[in-house]
């Protein structure tokens, strides 16, 4: 059950293999981009010919919490060479936690001609393939973007507490420690970022990685993810889901597991959860 | 106005020698790929918890909460007062996670517990820059932190 075609996902074509990237290295048509939590891996090796796109420093507006505006999403894809032709290939470490959050902020500019790379990191360096130093450049591209569409994937806080009132299926994909709460007081401890602990009323704990194989970093079959969200949690493909962590990276590799691998039509990430939602005046909150 | 020269050597004191030491070095470097290459060269020296400290599976009172490089940290403490420090990481993309602990291996080797305690969690913003996003903070403040815990336990 390796090759991606034979593990029954809805839009298996958003998926390519580490071969398949090996194999492409010296396409001029697609650009390889990695996406990663540890900001000293990209530069310690990479893949050969990959660019880095840093969630803190490249997606992010740096005054607004929010994410780049068309002008700023433009001149990222111009400085990297991809034009609107270009396919980009996402990979990174954490099981591609961010390579998929990176690839949600290119859906909020309409980039579709975007994949991932299954497995990620992780199994490009369990399978010994090469990963080098050299920082390539690439010629500016022309690429005109589309203004930022938030309403398609992107859900904000109102939408959400209507989504609670409406009793509709929210996804925490936080570890369970996170979704009781029961660290978040505990003195000595790290503070997540939010004054409460909890989740928000309603929600399903799901971690994200239980979608994931973590010998290899490869996304479980299709039958599997479905055993997990559907027949354990009763989610089915036309809800309305919204999927949340604490700032919305890894809800983002929920909602592209939910989006892509099981065709599920309407679920959202919001990028606020906890750390905006465990602060907020006047929402509830369930422990 | 603040008088600039007691500042001066305030922050002069900040951490024990051997770790403000590493700071000042790093601090050297206002290029942020040099600093990068530096702190790559740290993970590139960090040394694993030896079998005479710890096995796997290391116990979960060892392990950073909200690490996501997996951490485990042990604090063993000699007659005569100094402490060494223990480390492991079991995720091996956990460059950050490594390169800190072998700092801390190096900079906080024989320090007194007091001076264990003293440490700021600033540390880590000093040692990595600004641009550290927050859930990697959280993991590696985590790692002193539970240096710390560790060792206000000792006797």
């Amino acid at each position: 059950m390796n090759d991606i075609s034979s593990r029954g996902y809805v839009k298996q074509e958003v998926l390519v293999s580490t071969d398949w990237v090996d194999n492409n290295l010296k396409n001029e048509n697609i650009r390889i981009v990695e996406s990663n939590e540890d900001p000293l891996l990209y530069p310690s090796g990479h893949i050969p010919g990959a660019v880095q796109i840093d969630w803190t420093t490249d997606l992010n507006d740096q005054l607004i919490r929010d994410y780049l505006q068309k002008g700023g999403f433009e001149k990222l894809l111009r400085k990297n060479g991809i034009g609107k032709d270009t396919t980009v290939i996402f990979y990174g470490d954490k099981n591609n936690w961010w390579a998929c959050y990176a690839f949600w902020v290119f859906q909020l500019f309409g980039f579709t001609n975007a994949r991932v790379m299954d497995g990620g990191r992780l199994k490009w360096e369990k399978e010994g393939r090469v990963l080098t130093k050299d920082v390539p450049t690439y010629k500016e591209s022309d690429y005109i973007a589309p203004e930022r569409d938030d309403g398609t994937v992107r859900a904000f806080r109102d939408e959400v507490l209507n989504h609670v009132k409406a009793g509709l299926p929210l996804v925490d994909v936080r570890s369970p420690q996170e979704f009781s709460g029961e660290r978040l007081h505990m003195p000595e401890y790290p503070n997540e970022g939010a004054l409460r602990g909890g989740h928000i009323p309603g929600a399903l704990n799901v971690p994200w990685a239980t979608a994931i194989n973590p010998e290899d970093g490869t996304f479980k079959n299709a039958e599997e993810l479905k055993d997990i969200y559907e027949n354990k949690q009763h989610l089915q493909s036309k809800d309305d889901i919204i999927a949340y962590c604490r700032i919305g990276e890894r809800s983002s590799h929920t909602w592209f597991v939910l989006t892509y691998l099981l065709g599920y039509k309407n679920v959202k990430n919001y990028d606020g959860s906890w750390t905006e939602w465990g602060n907020l005046v006047g929402v509830p909150i369930e422990k | 106005m603040p008088d600039v020269k007691v500042r001066f050597e305030i922050d002069m004191n900040k951490y024990p020698q051997k770790l403000q030491h590493i700071v000042d070095d790093l601090a050297f470097f206002t290029d942020q790929n040099d600093r990068i290459s530096i702190l790559i060269d740290y993970a590139e020296k960090f040394k694993e918890v030896p079998e005479e400290i710890a096995k796997r599976p290391f116990p979960d009172d060892n392990k950073v909460d909200f690490c996501e490089s997996e951490a485990y940290v042990w604090v063993v403490q000699n007659n005569e007062g100094k402490i060494k420090l223990y480390f492991a990481v079991e995720n091996p993309q956990g460059i950050s996670a490594k390169a800190l602990a072998a700092i801390f291996s190096e900079g906080l080797d024989g320090e007194t517990k007091e001076n264990m305690l003293k440490v700021s969690t600033d540390v880590v913003f000093e040692i990595f820059g600004q641009q550290l996003s927050m859930g990697k903070n959280l993991g590696l403040t985590g790692i002193l932190q539970l240096v710390q815990r560790q060792v206000k336990k000792l006797d």
